[in-house]
């Protein structure tokens, strides 16, 4: 719209490199996480997660054959020959410089040739093949060989394979995925139930108190929940349910209940007069108006809200934490794992790093399949 | 019985029980209680018509009234009784014993920081973003990216960041990518433009705003034309503009305390635990994370703006910017407005991403976790239910607007 009369905004190359760098600037946190997941712990403590994406200078010890494996020493004109490769196969890694001491682990390049002492010399090329001869037969453990090595990018997904698959994994997260399931599923679906049949008698039924109701709904809406946290754990306690499923799907449902009635309530608003008036005529019920007319059309609200309440009992560690997870740890959530995680293996990323990445994939998958209905559903939530 | 069966049972007692109170009910009013036949038809159909909104409304009310309503009387309440003195009422004891801790002052002082910085730096870096985004052909896909922190959970987010401000031993490879980069600095005349110049630029520009927005808000208050409004309408304003003042007060603090603080240059810094500087480090992760929602709505806001304004505007030979800051901003202060206060609200709630990261050491502490503290920790729940209270009131002018307003729009 600045191209009007012919005006071609001088600005654009400008535009299109901000907005390059301020995607960058929000993706590079999440992407850190989520390659960090795919390293070994040596890896990741050995260099930052920028790094790996390249070739890395690494230093490594090797180590040639063993002479005493059958077969592994051949006799060749009078001298013993080992040969082989000290990566296993070639192409692994580039070497650069190394040596035979760990003092000294820089002394040789690539090609060279290096004394052993009692005439054994080894040669080691760029691609990690060595040779070593002796005059006398070997024995004991395989050379060690110090390298400073250009290494290829590596990933792995053992991470992945410990914290989902291992059921020795007592830090695991399968359980406490499976937890977490637990708690957002009945406490997505329950509030819209609940919230569709309030909604509709807001936004269609006629009587006295109704401008109140709304207003009570929309200063319900900022309420923090953290005023409710006593209470209910005392109500809770009281009545017998304690901390449990039930507990947490019941708060969930509560504190859900304001923003769906909202959200669902203005939407049901804007649906054509015309429709709902003609069912009445023909003599529909508002329980038949409702269910057949009103809840079908609302589905994109409906949607919006489930993506909302999804997100957040997923994501929710106050809640859970409050009326859920007892002292046996047996109901655990995923962001409470991932606390006590962050408090007894700080140094550990492999491990937080892999147990995030698992907790964050399932929001990040619902949210780019579902964006359209998320945006929806943020527009018609803010209170205007 | 395993917890899934559980919930796959809850799911379906509490939907079919959900709707089967509807129907039920529905049946027994038409056709029991007030049945549209015999001589009482007419009346009949008009009682249960009556009836009937109550009954669409009655789970929800008292699902509203126990989880929400009854919580903020029954906190008040424990805010003024002692627990261990078997619920006797004290008064404002649990207030005083709070203010008394210093604790407290600090989790105050910390919030009102955040109440500054985060509504203020996601706004201003969603309508950047709404605003460049809106102009060029991926657009749509650069806003997915930057609206995608959205989703991840503030927990997720904690150790996103911590993996950021890791510290590694010196000489060893930093791990975490701000060591990294601030190995980088030098103390030359690179790091004088990055660290002290713009950053300083940026502050400037900020107290700047809003010094003029309060400016303008006292002036149109006290000019001798101006009628006079209700009571709360002086009130809100004579509140924003104190708020103004304290900000830029504190903003020159800042742009002062750029110039003059002594930076150490070259050694790998422990970010967590640097008191002040770990705040806004925290910050940045609830900035990171809400300004795709200040986005989403700007952006829409600004395709909101009439499109013929914008062409009368540049007809008459304005530039981008005269565009952007005389046409289309006056059009959407209300969006402003409205991101601006919900991004308030979800600071004042702020607790996973301080009690993951740093659990309130190191002078970190604000509200939400403090009161957990109290609540969890230290097991006092008059005070921790005084500190409840505090954050409430900390809600209210923005609940009571929120109010007026629909009460405003139903009109």
């Amino acid at each position: 719209m600045d191209n009007i009369a012919g005006k071609k905004s001088g600005l654009s190359w400008a535009v299109n490199i901000s907005v390059a760098l301020l995607v960058m600037l929000w993706v590079f946190p999440t992407a850190g996480l989520f390659v960090s997941s795919f390293r070994t712990a040596d890896q990741i403590s050995s260099n930052g997660w920028w790094q790996s994406l390249f070739n890395t200078e690494q230093n490594v010890v090797l180590r040639a054959a063993d002479p005493d494996d059958n077969g592994v020493q051949v006799l060749e004109n009078g001298t013993y020959v080992i040969r082989g490769n000290l990566y296993g196969e070639a192409g692994k890694a580039e070497i650069g410089a190394w040596g035979v001491n760990s003092r000294e682990i820089d002394t040789h390049v690539a090609g060279d040739s290096a004394e052993l002492g009692d005439g054994q010399v080894i040669t080691v090329q760029a691609n990690g093949d060595y040779v070593l001869t002796s005059p006398t037969e070997m024995t004991g453990r395989g050379q060690r060989v110090f390298a400073t090595a250009e290494t290829p990018p590596e990933f792995t997904l053992d991470n992945y394979r410990s914290m989902l698959f291992d059921p020795n994994n007592i830090e695991g997260m399968a359980k406490a995925f499976f937890n977490t399931l637990t708690v957002t599923i009945p406490a997505t679906i329950i509030p819209i139930v609940i919230a569709a049949f309030a909604a509709y008698a807001l936004a269609w039924m006629d009587f006295p108190g109704r401008a109140i109701l709304v207003a009570v709904v929309v200063g319900l809406l900022v309420v923090p929940l953290q005023l409710a946290l006593i209470p209910l754990l005392r109500f809770h306690l009281n009545i017998g349910i304690g901390k449990g499923y039930l507990g947490v799907w019941l708060a969930h449902t509560g504190f859900g209940l304001p923003l769906a009635i909202y959200l669902l309530r203005n939407y049901m608003v804007g649906l054509p007069r015309d429709i709902i008036e003609n069912a009445k005529v023909d003599g529909a019920t508002d329980f038949q108006i409702f269910t057949k007319i009103v809840l079908p059309l609302s589905f994109p609200a409906l949607a919006s809200f489930a993506i909302f309440q999804f997100l957040w009992t997923w994501n929710d560690l106050l809640v859970a934490k409050v009326f859920l997870i007892d002292s046996t740890g047996q109901t655990t959530v995923m962001t409470n794992q991932i606390v006590e995680l962050l408090g007894t293996r700080g140094g550990n990323w492999e491990i937080l790093a892999t147990a995030a990445f698992v907790s964050i994939a399932v929001p990040l998958a619902v949210f780019f399949a579902m964006q359209k209905y998320l945006v929806r559903g943020l527009l018609a939530g803010s209170v205007k | 019985m395993s917890p899934a069966l559980q919930g796959l049972l809850t799911i379906l007692i509490g939907v079919s029980g959900c709707i089967g109170y509807f129907y039920f009910s529905n049946q027994f009013l038409d056709k029991v209680l007030f049945p549209a036949t015999g001589k009482n038809a007419g009346r009949n159909i008009n009682r249960a018509n009556m009836v009937r909104p109550w009954l669409f409304l009655l789970p929800a009310m008292i699902a509203l009234g126990l989880y929400l309503v009854y919580p903020v009387f029954a906190t008040l309440w424990y805010s003024m009784t002692d627990r261990d003195a078997g619920n006797a009422f004290v008064g404002f004891d649990n207030y005083r014993q709070m203010f008394a801790q210093p604790k407290f002052w600090e989790a105050m002082n910390n919030n009102i920081l955040w109440l500054i910085i985060v509504p203020a730096a996601s706004t201003a870096f969603g309508l950047l973003a709404a605003q460049l985004t809106d102009r060029i052909k991926w657009g749509n896909f650069a806003k997915s990216l930057i609206f995608m922190p959205m989703a991840i959970s503030f927990v997720g987010a904690s150790v996103i960041f911590k993996l950021i401000y890791d510290t590694r031993p010196v000489d060893t490879n930093q791990i975490g990518v701000l060591n990294a980069v601030w190995l980088q600095f030098n103390g030359g005349v690179g790091s004088f433009l990055i660290l002290r110049l713009i950053p300083a630029a940026l502050v400037a520009c900020f107290v700047a705003a809003l010094a003029y927005v309060g400016y303008n808000i006292a002036r149109k208050r006290l000019a001798p034309s101006h009628k006079q409004g209700s009571v709360f309408a002086s009130i809100a304003s004579a509140g924003l503009v104190s708020l103004c003042l304290v900000a830029v007060i504190i903003g020159l603090k800042g742009f002062f305390g750029l110039f003059t603080f002594d930076f150490p240059y070259g050694v790998p810094q422990t970010w967590l635990t640097t008191p002040t500087w770990n705040s806004i480090l925290l910050m940045v992760v609830l900035i990171w994370i809400q300004t795709g929602f200040a986005m989403v709505i700007l952006s829409a806001a600004l395709r909101g703006v009439p499109e013929e304004t914008i062409e009368a505007a540049i007809v008459d030979g304005a530039n981008v910017f005269q565009v952007f800051f005389k046409i289309k901003m006056p059009q959407i202060a209300g969006t402003i407005v409205v991101v601006w206060t919900t991004i308030t609200l979800t600071v004042l709630k702020v607790f996973d991403i301080v009690f993951a990261m740093t659990n309130g050491q190191w002078e970190t502490q604000v509200l939400a976790n403090y009161m957990y503290a109290q609540l969890f920790v230290a097991n006092d729940w008059g005070v921790g239910s005084a500190a409840a209270i505090i954050i409430m009131l900390l809600v209210s002018p923005i609940l009571v607007w929120n109010v007026w307003n629909v009460r405003k729009e139903m009109r």
